[in-house]
């Protein structure tokens, strides 16, 4: 589990500000030794308050915790320095990465009521998600202008691509894109919360349950709200009906916008149905596992685990001029046939805008 | 008119230092505080008698000192304190029939206050992030102090239709803390090894017993009737609650949670309730609105604060005051 720290660094009790100061003090000092093994012998991460010495010496580790800051230190140095880094930036890296580890560690970060983890989605999951967004989907955006610097907003974008790789594309794209570097609040299936280590990743990541209680207290509450309503209708749709859109659920997501007054995105994201093409359905199979579909591409389950790499598509993702909803009044979400009418517009807007960017791309894969 | 004030379940902690906290107070004049078994903690000027509540002489009680308020505690948390679950069961759904029935006749009876367990929404994938007191559990909790609690409230919700003139308030609790508080959830953090469930990490609130105490004073006092979820603010995820209480942790199968029980009771590693372990997976959080706003109380510490209080090494609880200190 990535979240999950290195058993042993050391188990002193400090809050994360000292925490910072001591890890960038022991950063200083270390380089003004010509040896790094030589300067990490000598770095202490606890800024040794007198309370709490008598814990750090008796932690009961078999071993001292010190070397092992020190061996840390010198590793993420060398990462540090085979990843390209120098000087300054290095040891600030080194500085940062020792402060997150000891916060992991003394379980000093906050997760809110949904089970958002701002500390890890930064420092952890962000990070790994951006090398398949910058190199592997080159993903390029579009009207992220559209998105407001602060409030509440909810996206509605298209499904696709056999497994949900648009949401996390969609959460760096805001994320590294918008100049408020904007968390995205994603809706997910009963089935992802229901999944060990997936359900545990997405609360964390900021994903909760899709329904309107949830919707619209993250809504109330001036988060940017992301929702794919074709669920698995969407996502498991053959290859052959790629950038067609499915049924839009039954509109739950524009009542819980009207009912707070959100403005609705529409988004289209285009590259994500080629990632996967899905060319049949074991169905027996999945009955077997609970799962909505099991998918046959190309390549899966042919060639194994190799099978489960996504074809390295170009991606768009495009955020459309806002359906403003505050003007209705919380009333208007009880009437139906306006709820239909602002789903169709949704969909209908992000269908045409699926169909502009197809008639822009040059190709699928540049 | 003098307030008269019954108190259930006073033998255990939470019953005890409630019926001690009214008997101090100004605005009730007499706290009759009411169990099988007699407490061994003081109850400050609680006039205590002993009845258990399955027996009719509880009604005799009621009508014969004019009680206007009952304050219902009794509701027992784990087959221990009971001497096993069967009779966990007993006390807790038998025992709440009969207290509802004495006091349906009760002429005197104006309010009536059941300390109920956040337990009832129980814990699923498919729960909202935080419940509202509207809302149901979308799996009702199958066995233990879930299910008792849940049966409890369906006779009290039974009670309040057949006497509308009773003003009825239900307090849903998160899970209830302190040093000297032993509960399945205590149990658990107390293991030296804590067995976290692979995959999954629920959420959870936790309320002090001294803000459980508070609430249940201002509940007692109050005219408010209906459901109020009562927790601390804050929310900690169990790993994240097993590192600030420096506890080590193994991740096992949530499905092995029986086997989990019997091998950590054969090496000696204490108490693991395998009901627990949904909990422990999804957890479950509880929108507090009502309960400032309605109710009109405020925890004084949060959920963090009251972990670390309660759980936390002593050097790191000192930290943590110095920290607040500078802050």
């Amino acid at each position: 589990m990535a979240d999950r720290p290195p058993k042993k660094v050391t188990s002193t009790a400090t809050p994360s500000a000292a925490a910072k100061r001591a890890a960038s003090a022991a950063a200083k000092r270390a380089k003004k030794s010509q040896h790094p093994s030589g300067g990490g012998r000598r770095l202490q991460v606890v800024p040794d308050p007198p309370e709490v010495e008598p814990q750090a010496s008796g932690s009961g580790l078999p071993v001292d915790p010190e070397a092992l800051v020190a061996m840390l230190v010198g590793v993420l140095r060398a990462a540090g320095s085979s990843a390209g880094l120098t000087g300054e930036d290095l040891e600030r890296r080194v500085a940062q990465a020792l402060a997150f580890l000891r916060r992991r560690m003394t379980g000093d970060y906050v997760v809110d009521e949904f089970g958002f983890d701002e500390d890890f989605t930064e420092n952890v999951w962000l990070p790994l998600l951006r090398p398949l967004y910058k190199r592997w989907f080159r993903v390029e955006v579009r009207g992220i202008e559209n998105i407001p610097d602060t409030g509440r907003a909810l996206i509605v974008a298209n499904h696709s691509g056999t497994m949900p790789i648009d949401g996390l594309m969609t959460q760096v794209a805001v994320h590294d894109t918008h100049p408020q570097h904007r968390f995205v609040r994603m809706l997910g299936a009963d089935l992802v919360f229901q999944s060990p280590f997936v359900g545990e990743l997405s609360r964390k990541s900021g994903a909760t349950l899709a329904a309107n209680a949830d919707a619209e207290r993250l809504l109330a509450q001036d988060e940017l709200v992301a929702v794919w309503p074709e669920g698995f209708k969407g996502i498991g749709k053959p290859f052959s009906d790629r950038y067609r859109l499915q049924r839009f659920g039954r509109g739950g997501f524009v009542s819980a916008a009207i009912r707070t007054g959100a403005p609705i995105i529409p988004c289209a994201i285009v590259g994500a149905e080629e990632i996967y093409p899905m060319i049949g359905n074991a169905k027996s199979i999945a009955r077997m596992f609970g799962f909505p579909y099991f998918p046959l591409t190309p390549t899966f389950p042919w060639f194994g685990p190799l099978g489960l790499i996504p074809l390295p598509s170009k991606w768009i993702i495009e955020f459309g001029a806002p359906v403003e909803t505050a003007g209705l009044g919380p009333a208007a979400a009880d009437d139906s046939q306006l709820l239909f009418d602002v789903t169709d517009q949704v969909r209908e807007t992000i269908q045409q805008s699926l169909y502009a960017l197809l008639m822009q791309r040059r190709s699928v894969f540049f | 008119m003098g307030k008269v004030v019954l108190i259930t379940g006073v033998s255990r902690l939470v019953g005890g230092m409630t019926a001690q906290r009214l008997s101090l107070d100004p605005d009730i004049d007499r706290v009759i505080a009411v169990d099988a078994v007699p407490p061994t903690h003081s109850i400050g000027n609680a006039q205590f008698v002993r009845a258990d509540i399955r027996n009719p002489m509880i009604g005799r009680i009621i009508a014969h000192e004019k009680v206007d308020t009952v304050l219902h505690l009794g509701v027992i948390m784990t087959p221990r304190q009971a001497g096993g679950r069967t009779s966990q069961k007993d006390i807790n759904v038998i025992g709440t029939m009969q207290l509802l029935a004495a006091c349906q006749r009760a002429e005197s009876l104006q309010r009536l206050v059941v300390k109920s367990s956040s337990a009832v929404y129980g814990s699923s994938p498919g729960d909202p992030a935080m419940f509202t007191e509207e809302m149901q559990a979308r799996h009702t909790p199958v066995g233990g102090f879930g299910k008792d609690s849940a049966e409890v409230e369906n006779y009290v919700r039974g009670f309040a239709r057949r006497r509308p003139d009773v003003q009825v308030c239900t307090l849903r609790m998160a899970n209830v803390i302190d040093r000297s508080l032993r509960t399945p959830l205590a149990d658990y953090f107390s293991m030296p090894v804590l067995p976290v469930p692979l995959g999954f990490d629920g959420r959870f609130q936790v309320l002090h017993l001294e803000d459980a105490l508070e609430a249940l004073r201002t509940a007692a006092l109050s005219s408010l009737g209906g459901t109020i979820n009562v927790a601390a603010d804050g929310i900690l995820t169990v790993r994240q609650a097993a590192r600030i209480a420096r506890k080590p942790f193994v991740p096992v199968l949530p499905f092995t949670a029986a086997a989990v029980q019997q091998v950590g009771a054969r090496l000696g590693l204490g108490q693991f309730d395998a009901n627990q372990m949904p909990f422990l997976c999804f957890g479950r959080g509880m929108d507090t609105t009502r309960m400032r706003t309605d109710l009109g109380f405020e925890p004084a510490m949060t959920t963090r604060e009251a972990f670390t209080d309660v759980f936390a090494p002593a050097a790191r609880r000192a930290a943590v005051a110095m920290g607040a200190q500078r802050g």
